[in-house]
Order: C-alpha cells, then sequence, then structure tokens
C-alpha cells in the first residue's frame, strides 16, 4: 500500500476554509494510496469551477480543461490510454449545468473512469449564483426572490442514463468517502460519485450541520445495491433523511471492452502508429 | 462517324433514391479504370428522397480540372431532369430516357440532338433498374468499352448475390443492345486512353487516407454535411489501420475528445463543417493553451448559419482565423487538389506534433465531395515527425511548459515516470502551475505568452512558400484558393492556350500567413483578379490586410453551385481586352433558375463595399 503523502500536489489548495473540497481531496488521496496506484499512472481531468482546481493538488497527471467539457476529454484520453486510472473531478454547475450533455453521453458510453462531482449546490467560484442542484425557493444572487426552478436528480439522472456504478457521498464522512471512491475506482465502468460538499462561503442554506442532521448510510440499511428500482427509489429521498453511500452497482461490458481497436486490451497509445497496409486500403481509390 | 474528341461530359438527373450518386460512381471508376481522367461533381438538395439530383461526370483523355459547363449527353431518370436540361445538350449529343416515365419530342430539345428512350418495362421488366439500362444505352450509344462498366455492377452488388448482379448485367447489356439497334451512333465521341492505371476519390476520402497514412490513431466527429463522408470513410477503413473511430454526442465533445486523445499521445484529428466548428471554437483555443497538438478539418457549406447545408462556398475564412479568443498559435492548410488533401494532410498532422497547436485543414463541399481521378499517391516513406515527444523522462525536474528558444517544449505523456504535471487552460507557469489565480504575476504571463507565440515565427519559416503558376511575367494574375483553385487552373489554361498571358495564386498557408512572400510576388503582377466563392471576398481581405495588397478585380459567387470555369475564362477575357480603370467586381451565378431580367453585374451593396477597399 502507498503512502498518501505520495499524492500530496505541489501547490496547497486556495479553497476557503472549512471548504468541503478538502475533504474531498483527503479521501481521493488516500483511496488511490490504499489501491496503490502509481502517480504517474493517474490521470485528473478537470473543468471549471473552485473544485476543478483539484488536479492541482494532487500528485498526478492532470489536465485542467474548459467550463463543462472534462468527460469528453477524459473520454478520449481514456480511449488513447486505458492503461491509466482516469479521474474526472468538478462541481455541480461544471457537470451538471454546462456540461450535462457530456455527463448524460458519458454515462450512457460506460468508459472505465470516475466522474467525482464536488457537489455543493451553488456557483462558488463566479461568487455565489444559483446552480442545476439548488434547492427550489433558494435565494442568491442570481436569484434574489428565490429559485424558480426544482434541482436536478443526479442520482436519478445518472442511473437513467446508464452509469454502472452511481455513489454519494459527503465530505463530511471521509472514511466512507474514500470508501465509496475506491470502490468507484476498481468498478469496471463509468462511476459517479457525487459528494455533499458544503460551500461555507455562498451557500448559508445546505451546510454541514444542515446534513449532518439528515443523512444516513445506505449500508446501514443494508441497501442491496444491484436493485435498480430500489436505486430508483432511493433516489428520490430527500427532506428529512438523504441517503450517502452505494446506490447501484452493475457489471456491464465496457466501451474499452467492444470498441475493434481495443479488444486486444493493448492501449492504442502502445500500439504501433502507422502500421496500416496502406497499398490495400488505396484499393478503394482503383 | 464523328471525329473523337478529347473529352465528353454526361449529366445524370433524377430524385433522390434514383441511385443516381452510385450510377454516377460506378461510371466514374469505369472509366478511370479504362485509363481515362474523370471529374464527377454531384449537386444535390437537402433531401433524402425526392427532391432534384444532378451528377456531372465529365472524363477526358488528359486531366480535367472541373466539372466544366458542358452537356453532351443527359440521362433523364425523370421528368423534372428531362425539362431542366434537355434544352443544354450540345449538338451530337443525346438524351437518354425512360419511355415509360414521360414522352419527349424533338422540339424539346436543339439541333442534332437525338431522343433515345428506352422502354424500360418492356425491355428489362423492373423500373428499379432504369438507371442501369440507360446506362447501357449511354454506353452504347457512345461506344465506350462496356467491360469495366459490367465489371463495377457486379462489384457494387456483390453481397446481394447472383441473381441480382445477373439481373442489373443483363439490365445494362440490354441498353447497350437497344442504343446498337434502335439509335444512331452518338455524334459526341472520346478517342481512346492511355489506359494508365489511376485513383478515384473525394477529397474527403483522400484526407482520411492522409490521416491513416500519418498513423493518425483517433478520430472523432458529429454528421455534419459535407464533412460526413470523412467520419464513413474513417469507420470502414480507420479500425482496419488501427485507428479509434468515434461518433460523440456534439461537436464540442467531439474537440474535447480529440484534444484528450492527443494530449494521452496518440496523433488525433477531427472533422466538421462551419456549424460544428462554431461549437468547437472554444476547444481550439483549449489545443493552443494546453499546447496540445490536434488536426480539425473544416468543410465549408454555404453559410451563414444552417446556410445551404448540401451546397459550397468559401465564408468561412475568418471564422476559422479567428476561432476562439486570445492569441495563440494556429496552423491553417488549404489544400487546392486531391492530391494535397493526401499532402497537406500528413503535414498537418506533422506541424501539429512540431509546435505542438492546433492546425485546421479548410476545405469546401465543391472539393470534399467531387470525385476526381489523381496519379497514384506516395505511399511509401511518409515523413512522421512526432516533435518532442516524451514516453521516458531522465529523472532531471520535468518543465511541461519549457521556455526554449523555438518556444517549443519537450512533451510527456501521461503514464510517463517523473514527469508528472498538469496541462491547463487558465494561464500557467513553466511547470503547468495555474498563474490565474495570483493577485497579478505580468513577467510570468509575458514569459509564457511570448514562448507559445515564438513558436509560429519558427513554423513560419518551414512552411511551403507560396508559388506563382503559369508565366511569371503574366498580364493578368488570378488570386484564390481551396476548391476553386482547380476552376483558375483550368481558365488559366484556357486563356493561355488563346493566345492571352495569365498566371496564378493560390495560397495554401492561410495562417501564419505567409505575408511577405505573398506581398513580393503580387508586388510583381500586372492586373489582379480575385475569384472566390463568396460575397465578401475574405481571401482578398486578408492579402490586403497582411501585405496591404489591394487586389483590384472581384468575382465572386455565393448562388450555392461551384464556378464554372466560363464564367471565370469570360470574366478574365473582358478584364485583359477592356483594361478597365476602375476595380470591376462582378458577382457569377449559375444560370439554373436564373430569373431572366437577372443582370450580372455587382449589387450596389458590394460595390460600395469593395470601393472603400481601394
Amino acid at each position: 500500500m502507498a503512502e498518501v503523502k505520495e499524492f500530496a500536489g505541489k501547490i496547497k489548495p486556495d479553497w476557503c476554509p472549512g471548504c468541503g473540497d478538502y475533504g474531498v481531496l483527503n479521501a481521493l488521496q488516500r483511496a488511490l494510496a490504499d489501491l496503490d496506484i502509481a502517480p504517474h499512472n493517474v490521470l485528473v481531468v478537470s473543468g471549471i469551477g473552485c473544485s476543478s482546481n483539484l488536479p492541482g493538488f494532487i500528485n498526478a497527471y492532470g489536465f485542467h480543461g474548459l467550463h463543462g467539457r472534462s468527460l469528453p476529454v477524459a473520454a478520449g484520453a481514456r480511449l488513447a490510454n486505458h492503461g491509466l486510472t482516469v479521474l474526472v473531478t468538478g462541481g455541480d454547475g461544471d457537470g451538471y449545468g454546462i456540461g450535462v450533455g457530456h455527463f448524460v453521453h458519458t454515462c450512457r458510453r460506460n468508459i472505465n473512469m470516475t466522474y467525482i462531482v464536488m457537489d455543493n449546490q451553488i456557483y462558488g467560484l463566479t461568487t455565489g449564483q444559483a446552480s442545476p442542484t439548488t434547492e427550489k425557493d433558494i435565494r442568491t444572487k442570481s436569484t434574489p426572490e428565490g429559485t424558480i426552478e426544482i434541482p436536478l436528480n443526479p442520482i436519478a439522472l445518472a442511473l437513467t442514463c446508464g452509469a454502472t456504478y452511481v455513489a454519494r457521498g459527503f465530505s463530511g464522512e471521509n472514511l466512507q468517502l474514500a470508501n465509496l471512491l475506491k470502490g468507484a475506482i476498481e468498478h469496471k465502468g463509468f462511476s459517479l460519485v457525487d459528494v455533499f460538499s458544503p460551500c461555507v462561503t455562498y451557500n448559508k442554506h445546505n451546510t454541514y450541520p444542515w446534513f449532518r442532521e439528515r443523512v444516513y448510510k445506505l449500508e446501514d440499511e443494508r441497501h442491496d445495491p444491484s436493485d435498480f428500482r430500489l436505486a430508483m427509489e432511493k433516489a428520490f429521498e430527500w427532506g428529512a433523511r438523504i441517503p450517502i453511500g452505494l446506490f447501484y452497482k452493475v457489471e456491464r461490458p465496457t466501451y474499452e471492452d467492444e470498441d475493434p481497436t481495443l479488444r486486444s486490451g493493448i492501449p492504442l497509445v502502445k500500439q504501433p502508429a502507422g502500421r496500416a497496409n496502406l497499398a490495400e486500403i488505396m484499393q478503394d481509390f482503383m | 462517324m464523328a471525329q473523337a474528341r478529347d473529352e465528353l461530359t454526361v449529366w445524370i438527373g433524377g430524385a433522390a433514391g434514383d441511385g443516381i450518386a452510385s450510377a454516377g460512381e460506378s461510371f466514374s471508376k469505369a472509366c478511370t479504370r479504362a485509363g481515362y481522367h474523370v471529374f464527377a461533381y454531384n449537386s444535390y438538395q437537402s433531401v433524402i428522397r425526392g427532391g432534384h439530383v444532378c451528377m456531372h461526370v465529365r472524363i477526358g483523355r488528359q486531366k480535367v480540372w472541373t466539372h466544366g459547363d458542358t452537356c453532351n449527353y443527359l440521362i433523364a431518370l425523370n421528368q423534372d431532369t428531362f425539362k431542366r436540361y434537355a434544352k443544354k445538350v450540345t449538338p451530337g449529343g443525346a438524351v437518354f430516357y425512360n419511355t415509360d416515365k414521360f414522352k419527349a419530342s424533338a422540339s424539346d430539345v436543339g439541333p442534332d440532338v437525338q431522343l433515345i428512350g428506352l422502354p424500360v418495362m418492356e425491355l428489362v421488366g423492373n423500373q428499379l433498374m432504369q438507371n442501369t439500362a440507360l446506362m447501357g444505352a449511354f454506353l452504347g450509344a457512345v461506344g465506350l468499352d462496356p467491360t469495366k462498366m459490367r465489371e463495377l455492377i457486379q462489384e457494387r452488388f456483390t453481397k446481394k448475390g447472383e441473381a441480382v448482379i445477373k439481373a442489373n448485367v443483363d439490365a445494362f447489356d440490354k441498353g447497350i443492345d437497344f442504343a446498337n439497334t434502335k439509335a444512331k451512333p452518338a455524334g459526341v465521341r472520346i478517342g481512346a486512353s492511355d489506359g494508365k492505371p489511376r485513383l478515384l476519390g473525394s477529397g474527403n476520402a483522400i484526407v482520411g487516407f492522409g490521416a491513416v497514412a500519418a498513423g493518425c490513431q483517433f478520430y472523432a466527429a458529429y454528421p455534419m454535411t459535407p464533412a460526413s463522408s470523412i467520419l464513413h470513410w474513417l469507420a470502414q477503413y480507420g479500425p482496419k489501420a488501427g485507428m479509434l473511430v468515434k461518433q460523440a454526442e456534439d461537436e464540442i465533445a467531439v474537440i474535447n475528445m480529440t484534444v484528450g486523445a492527443a494530449h494521452a499521445g496518440v496523433r488525433a484529428m477531427c472533422g466538421t463543417s462551419g456549424g460544428g466548428f462554431a461549437l468547437m471554437t472554444e476547444g481550439i483555443g483549449e489545443a493552443g493553451m494546453t499546447e496540445t497538438p490536434i488536426v480539425i478539418l473544416e468543410a465549408q457549406r454555404g453559410g451563414p448559419s444552417t446556410g445551404l447545408p448540401t451546397k459550397t462556398e468559401q465564408a468561412d475564412l475568418f471564422q476559422v482565423l479567428g476561432a476562439s479568443q486570445g492569441d495563440f498559435p494556429k496552423i491553417v492548410l488549404a489544400p487546392c487538389t486531391l492530391p494535397e488533401c493526401f499532402t497537406l494532410t500528413i503535414r498537418a498532422f506533422n506541424l501539429a506534433d512540431r509546435y505542438q497547436c492546433p492546425v485546421i485543414i479548410m476545405s469546401d463541399l465543391y472539393l470534399a465531395e467531387r470525385n476526381e481521378t489523381l496519379e497514384g499517391l506516395e505511399i511509401r516513406n511518409i515523413p512522421i515527425d512526432r516533435g518532442p515527444l516524451l514516453t521516458q523522462w531522465n529523472g532531471a525536474a520535468y518543465h511541461r511548459y519549457e521556455d526554449t528558444p523555438t518556444g517549443v517544449s519537450p512533451r510527456a505523456i501521461p503514464g510517463t515516470e517523473g514527469a508528472v504535471h498538469v496541462a491547463a487552460t487558465d494561464e500557467h507557469d513553466e511547470d503547468g502551475i495555474l498563474i490565474s489565480d495570483v493577485f497579478s504575476n505580468p513577467p510570468a504571463r509575458v514569459k509564457i505568452m511570448s514562448k507559445r507565440m515564438r513558436k509560429i515565427e519558427h513554423a513560419l519559416k518551414e512552411l511551403p512558400p507560396p508559388q506563382l503558376e503559369g508565366p511569371a511575367d503574366a498580364e493578368l494574375t488570378l488570386v484564390g484558393w481551396g476548391s476553386t483553385y482547380s476552376v483558375l487552373r483550368e481558365a488559366m489554361d484556357a486563356l493561355n492556350r488563346e493566345g492571352l498571358s495569365v498566371n496564378l495564386l493560390a495560397p495554401r498557408v492561410l495562417a501564419p500567413f505567409q505575408g511577405e512572400a505573398v506581398g513580393k510576388l503580387l508586388a510583381g503582377t500586372k492586373i489582379t483578379l480575385a475569384v472566390e466563392a463568396n460575397y465578401t471576398g475574405q481571401l482578398a481581405r486578408l492579402i490586403r490586410m497582411e501585405t496591404g495588397f489591394a487586389i483590384r478585380h472581384h468575382l465572386h459567387k455565393f448562388d450555392g453551385e461551384p464556378f464554372e470555369p466560363r464564367q471565370v475564362i469570360d470574366h478574365a477575357r473582358t478584364i485583359l481586352k477592356t483594361k478597365p480603370k476602375e476595380p470591376v467586381i462582378v458577382i457569377a451565378v449559375s444560370d439554373e433558375g436564373l430569373p431572366p431580367d437577372f443582370s450580372p453585374i455587382a449589387s450596389p451593396a458590394l460595390g460600395a463595399e469593395t470601393a472603400r477597399q481601394h
């Protein structure tokens, strides 16, 4: 087992003191260390937002891309080298707002990678506007009279779109979160780990105490994560009790298993390039 | 029998779904195999069944540069086609049609044009094979050897079994028979070919083949005319060559997947048309900022917006040049011919890897979808240069964006031990560490920005220099780019044969613009005429911006159809003969559906606009 400190990045995180993202970073470093993955074999892809700064704070390869476009970058990288452990990190605005189209299709694709969404139900980096997961009637800078739209349900969306590992963590439950992340990384297929990661600066509603009063662990209630209907039912549980843990897990062939160029198991980048039989292909033009 | 000519042109028209494209492609291939030069252009509309389609196939004993502007023979699969084009058929030609579909009389066609009507049902017993039977009659009447066409019919129906092959070959042979027994030999005939084997391909397929030859291992796309056929070609041939081909949910995903794949170390490319490119824009800047080598094909169609989906235009130049916010190195190449679709695609990958930046290949429908004969491509010793790409690192401190004399930094791919780093779209330092969140850091910003921009100065030195084609001291210089080149080339040759003196300038590199070299060439010209398939003369504007040289006369076309050689030849001749004192701006329009009172003079708006340029 590797040491957690092997995954410490060169840069000290500049998140606000008390930000939920610290807990997510710690849990992720612990999960990678427990799984004994070498840092140079990990690629962390992110978009834009507070949580998307994470690749700078962890010792691993990183790609800090455009707002909302982390999933297709990660998909391209993973298809080009499926020897890498590919992780995607970002926030609710990045993944469920501007990037939700990619989220839907990435679930469908079942490329083996792990998507960690630090869901704080607000736009933090742009100083506090309503996000796709902001609850109804919440006042924010962009909704001074309260939000009119109902929030998006990431767990239910991932389930209906075909994600094969769907979990929710809470940055205040670090051990469980590390285990959920370990499970997600080990899972062969596309995993979503949506994490309640409170924004202590701009979200005065969904705070640590708010979550502590409400969350309960699915494993404590012997939830069966192989039961899709039950997972859907749990996905809609919100209010006095909010479940965290593994909602659903299923084995399905991955994209890498079925693509004709990857079936051999050899990553594309390790396959010899330009080995095409050009003379044979040129017959098409004759 | 009439004297054999050097070329002939047949138009095959009907509704979408009548099998025109497949008949035209088989015929083009048969002629190529028989040693003729072919140029086939399919004019079609955005309709899957019905509507109107017309395939122009021109064959020659020597190189034919365009689909031309002549109709020697018409194969009319329906009455609509007949009505549109019967009068265009030149003397000595013929119209082939199905008498079950409509009646025709001698007054419908010009003098010395034969009407060859086949009773298709009686002859072959199946209306579905009318295209094959009419094709047979055409070959019979013009005396072309049917062997290769028969071969192509067999190949086309291989998967459908012996019975289907036999039925189609029979229909074809009955068509030939009909022409031989019921019609007079046709007047316009082509002489013997040199019999030399050549290739027949479309611009898109040749770009795809170039990508395969360059060792590209990843191609992503979202369907969009006229770029879709490269996706189809690569989906078929790519995996055989170890290329992963991915259709994504939209062009934003496409460009980002391409960047991801390239970041992980494989050569990666994507393709689209103007609308899809607009969506990709932010991703182009992402590749520029993270210094990720990618290749993008932009096959233009008529704009703006959804525009003319199945028609050609060259109006995306400024969109491509200006794609994405901020200043960053970007290379834009514009192949003019099919062989260049191959060589410049390979070059695009080498440039992308050498300078770690996005390289865009600009094409358009007329280049992308034409089928044209080309001499064999050089497929041995393909030059592959991956630039400073690292799969191993020596253990020293690694700086992804190291400030080097050329601005190009050694690029370690994920998975390389000892070279862990972050590639960021935020501004960053030599280590890839963000400086965007720093209060203010002018020195770091200036250093890294200058490092990136320096790459383009070095790229400029190795890009192929622009050249004048034709006589150096010509009276008139034609200026154009991309697909228009072939029309200008044909026009130049024709005018010089008339005894006039014309040459041609077509820059293949549009960014970084070789302003000094282009300016020098233009400074030595006498009269200049820019010919572009757009409204505003985008290349002429770019040239003026980069060189200060204002091209004198302008011929524009934005009706969706490609230039016809005659339009350029007539206009150039007029300029040479009349030597107008003031700049002349003319809009060329294909005469199909042209209102009788249309006057092909510049619109007042365009005139005023261009006058301001001078």
